[in-house]
């Protein structure tokens, strides 16, 4: 692609949809700006114009859709905030958890172990509420920390917590896939 | 003597011509084809009145092929030859295919797709799949009077990506410029949101003959999202017919029957379905060959017994997408059920049961994919403007790539709204390591042997590092298609390798255009007399498209001097466009192209503020 550096192309997701750079976001804001940009730039507006606009409307569609998906997850959004205050989470690299919460990770996936062994579809749900629930209070915590007191350190380690509970979550989904295959 | 006409400079000396654009349902029974005629869409009949074409193709040993009708009514004469729901081979190899032990082909085994042995060579899929699509595209050139701008052509949502390249490339061989794939439950939305100006979140409920898609939509005014999409790309109708013929079998104590009587026993268990939808019981009587008579009665209860297990699959795929959009069965406003094999009252009540609510029935199951893809066709050419919709679609299955130990690491995720790229790093596995091999796999299972693999390719040409030191980033850019690309940089370096992901199933440019060569219906001057057509058809479209953008924002994006460059592009395109020589037209389109960019990067930037500005292009013009 030989297209010349575009400066809006390249701009902050906040910028993008018009919002503000905090953590806590209007959500229907977002998906009100996403709608409109969509509007403009989605291919389907461009597919019998020349290949110059159409592989533009492809790179912004495919840009705003970017934007949208990392905004609108909480977890990604408070990593994407914390990077552009130039900030790692650390996520690969820093594994040191405090304890009580590895416990709980511990008892929670042989919870999972188990009711995928006997197939109990009740307590697959229990468990997905108990961990939503924990899911939305560290959101909370996120919220205070890079919003209201600007601690960066603190927010990369609840992200690096809410990562866990991200991937148990998918794993529940899987349990529930295999509950129904 | 009559005075010439000179249209205002900068004013289009046309006035805006309505293109014609078709939708095309390439199911695995039946295939349709429709048209927006007057603002309404309307499915369009052969020469004697019928819209329903069978994908039946029939193939003689002079080399002559007969599609539909004909063809369907020599199948249990000639199966070999007669290929019926071939949609389930396209994208496949013979290990994927199931059932092959109980269908009447001689199969080819080739790399990446099966291939099927006939009266007339080997043909893949996609040729059997390009005679349907050609017989449509005949059929609408005959009735609308003239040359196609382009077509959508619907696919099962649930189609993967070797299925969707191989839906294109039958399109490209069948001489139809695909102005998108579409996917069948999404055209069946916009048929039926637009018509009961629906909103809030839908559940379309599609069982074709060979595949089943559930999507899960929100639709409010103008927009139509899909939120997740999930099913089975074989499971079908067919599959009933031949939950049938097993109990026909197991009844009349037959075993290893020849092509000719498995063909017509697939044929009776099939009419058997569809009778047990209006009678609780139906005969099932057959002559086979030797003389043997099969005369068996087959209830409605014994019919819902033998399927029950293929009726809950479809409910499984359901639950699944309801959970992945994160939604609930009291959320869902409406089921909108389509394809031929929702008919059968044992779906109607499975699925009415499921949403606890009567499933929607009141457009043709049959016909309203092709509707709907005749009203995005037409969005799509252009003949619309102002108060169109948005369409924002999803990819049914994750990508990703191989790592170590046969493992697969995702790296877009399934119902990623496209078009949609994502990026992962990776890093080397020994020191001085050079190159680093590519392997493109779809699916949601955990290990590359239970996935799909797409494509392989290789990056060479790293500089040698420590183990674990070079970062190597593949990028996966999707398309409005769905269809995949891969890209792969060394980042320290700038080494870089890109794929389209065609070669492990789909065809190249080369292969399609051998194909096109061979086949007998086209001799070398309808390929060249074809190409100039092609070209001249997309010249025009360009023409047009850079006037007008010349006329909304010229003067308010480019000084004189840029759009006299402009303006001098399209005077030297237009100066070959009505000649003879395919390869001067293509070079001055290009030309063009190439002269536009920049202004169509201004007019982008102009789009885009003006979505932030929190307006619609709409009411910026009105």
């Amino acid at each position: 692609m030989s297209l010349p550096a575009n400066l809006s192309l390249q701009q902050d997701f906040f910028r993008l949809f018009n919002l503000s750079s905090r953590f806590q976001i209007d959500s229907a804001a977002l998906e009100q700006g996403y709608l409109a940009l969509q509007e403009q730039v989605h291919p389907d507006k461009y597919s019998h114009l020349s290949e110059a606009e159409r592989r533009l409307s492809m790179q912004w569609a495919t840009r705003v859709n970017e934007g949208y998906q990392t905004l609108r997850n909480p977890l990604s959004r408070a990593r994407y905030l914390l990077s552009l205050h130039g900030v790692d989470t650390q996520e690969d690299s820093n594994t040191a958890m405090p304890a009580d919460f590895l416990m709980q990770q511990m008892e929670w996936r042989e919870a999972l172990e188990e009711t995928r062994h006997t197939e109990n579809s009740a307590a697959l749900e229990e468990l997905e509420q108990r961990v939503q629930h924990q899911t939305r209070l560290l959101q909370q915590q996120l919220a205070i920390d890079i919003d209201e007191t600007h601690d960066y350190a603190a927010a990369s380690g609840i992200v690096r917590k809410l990562k866990f509970l991200e991937k148990l979550a998918e794993e529940i989904g899987s349990a529930f896939d295999e509950l129904d295959s | 003597m009559a005075l010439l006409q000179i249209a205002e400079p900068g004013l289009s000396a046309a006035p805006h011509q309505h293109r014609l654009a078709v939708g095309i349902d390439l199911g695995t029974t039946n295939s349709l084809v429709a048209t927006v005629r007057n603002g309404i869409s309307t499915v369009l009949n052969d020469i004697h009145g019928c819209a329903i074409l069978p994908s039946v193709v029939r193939y003689a040993a002079d080399g002559s092929v007969q599609v539909g009708d004909a063809a369907q009514a020599m199948q249990s004469e000639d199966p070999h030859n007669t290929i019926v729901s071939v949609k389930r081979f396209m994208g496949r190899g013979l290990k994927d295919v199931g059932e092959v032990g109980n269908l009447p082909y001689r199969f080819v085994d080739a790399p990446g797709m099966l291939q099927l042995r006939t009266a007339a060579g080997v043909k893949s899929p996609v040729e059997v799949s390009a005679e349907i699509l050609k017989v449509l595209r005949e059929r609408a050139e005959l009735s609308l009077g003239g040359e196609l701008v382009g077509a959508v052509i619907t696919v099962p949502a649930y189609f993967d990506d070797a299925q969707r390249q191989a839906t294109k490339d039958a399109a490209k061989l069948a001489g139809i410029n695909v102005l998108r794939l579409l996917n069948e439950p999404t055209a069946a939305a916009i048929a039926y949101g637009l018509d009961n100006a629906a909103e809030g979140v839908y559940a379309v409920y599609d069982l074709g003959g060979g595949t089943f898609d559930i999507s899960i939509l929100k639709l409010s005014r103008g927009v139509f999202e899909v939120l997740a999409t999930n099913g089975d790309s074989a499971l079908g109708g067919d599959d009933f017919d031949r939950r049938i013929y097993c109990w026909v079998l197991e009844q009349a104590g037959l075993s290893a029957l020849s092509a000719q009587d498995t063909r017509l026993l697939l044929t009776h268990s099939r009419t058997a379905k569809e009778q047990l939808t209006e009678y609780p019981q139906t005969q099932i009587t057959a002559v086979l060959s030797g003389g043997v008579v099969v005369d068996l009665t087959l209830t409605r209860d014994a019919f819902y017994e033998m399927t029950h297990n293929l009726v809950t699959r479809t409910l499984q795929a359901t639950r699944r997408a309801l959970r992945d959009a994160k939604l609930k069965v009291e959320d869902i406003k409406g089921t909108v059920m389509v394809g031929g094999s929702t008919r059968m009252p044992q779906v109607q009540l499975a699925v009415g049961e499921f949403f606890g609510q009567t499933p929607l029935n009141n457009l043709d199951p049959d016909k309203v994919v092709a509707l709907g893809a005749a009203i995005q066709a037409n969005v799509l050419a252009g003949n619309r403007s102002g108060d169109d919709w948005l369409l924002l679609d999803v990819i049914p299955l994750s990508l990703g790539i191989e790592t170590m130990g046969g493992l697969v690491e995702k790296i877009m995720p399934r119902n990623s709204t496209i078009p949609s790229a994502r990026a992962q790093e990776f890093t080397t596995y020994k020191d001085g390591q050079t190159a680093m091999s590519i392997h493109v796999v779809q699916g949601e299972r955990e290990l590359v042997s239970d996935c799909r693999s797409l494509a392989k390719f290789e990056l060479r040409g790293i500089p040698p590092m420590v183990a674990g030191s070079a970062r190597i980033r593949v990028t996966f850019q999707v398309d409005a298609d769905g269809l995949l690309s891969v890209s792969a940089r060394e980042m320290s370096s700038g080494v870089e390798s890109h794929i389209t992901v065609k070669p492990s199933y789909g065809l190249s440019d080369e292969e399609i255009t051998r194909m096109l060569r061979d086949s007998a219906q086209h001799a070398r001057e309808d390929m060249q007399a074809r190409a100039l057509r092609e070209q001249q058809t997309e010249a025009a479209q360009l023409l047009e498209a850079v006037d007008s953008a010349l006329q909304q924002d010229g003067d308010a994006l480019l000084d004189a001097e840029a759009q006299k460059r402009i303006r001098t592009s399209m005077n030297a395109l237009r100066a070959v466009v009505e000649g003879s020589d395919h390869v001067a037209i293509k070079r001055a389109v290009e030309a063009l192209n190439a002269a536009t960019t920049d202004f169509a990067q201004r007019r982008m930037d102009l789009s885009v503020k003006r979505a932030l500005a929190g307006h619609k292009l709409s009411e910026l013009e009105g």
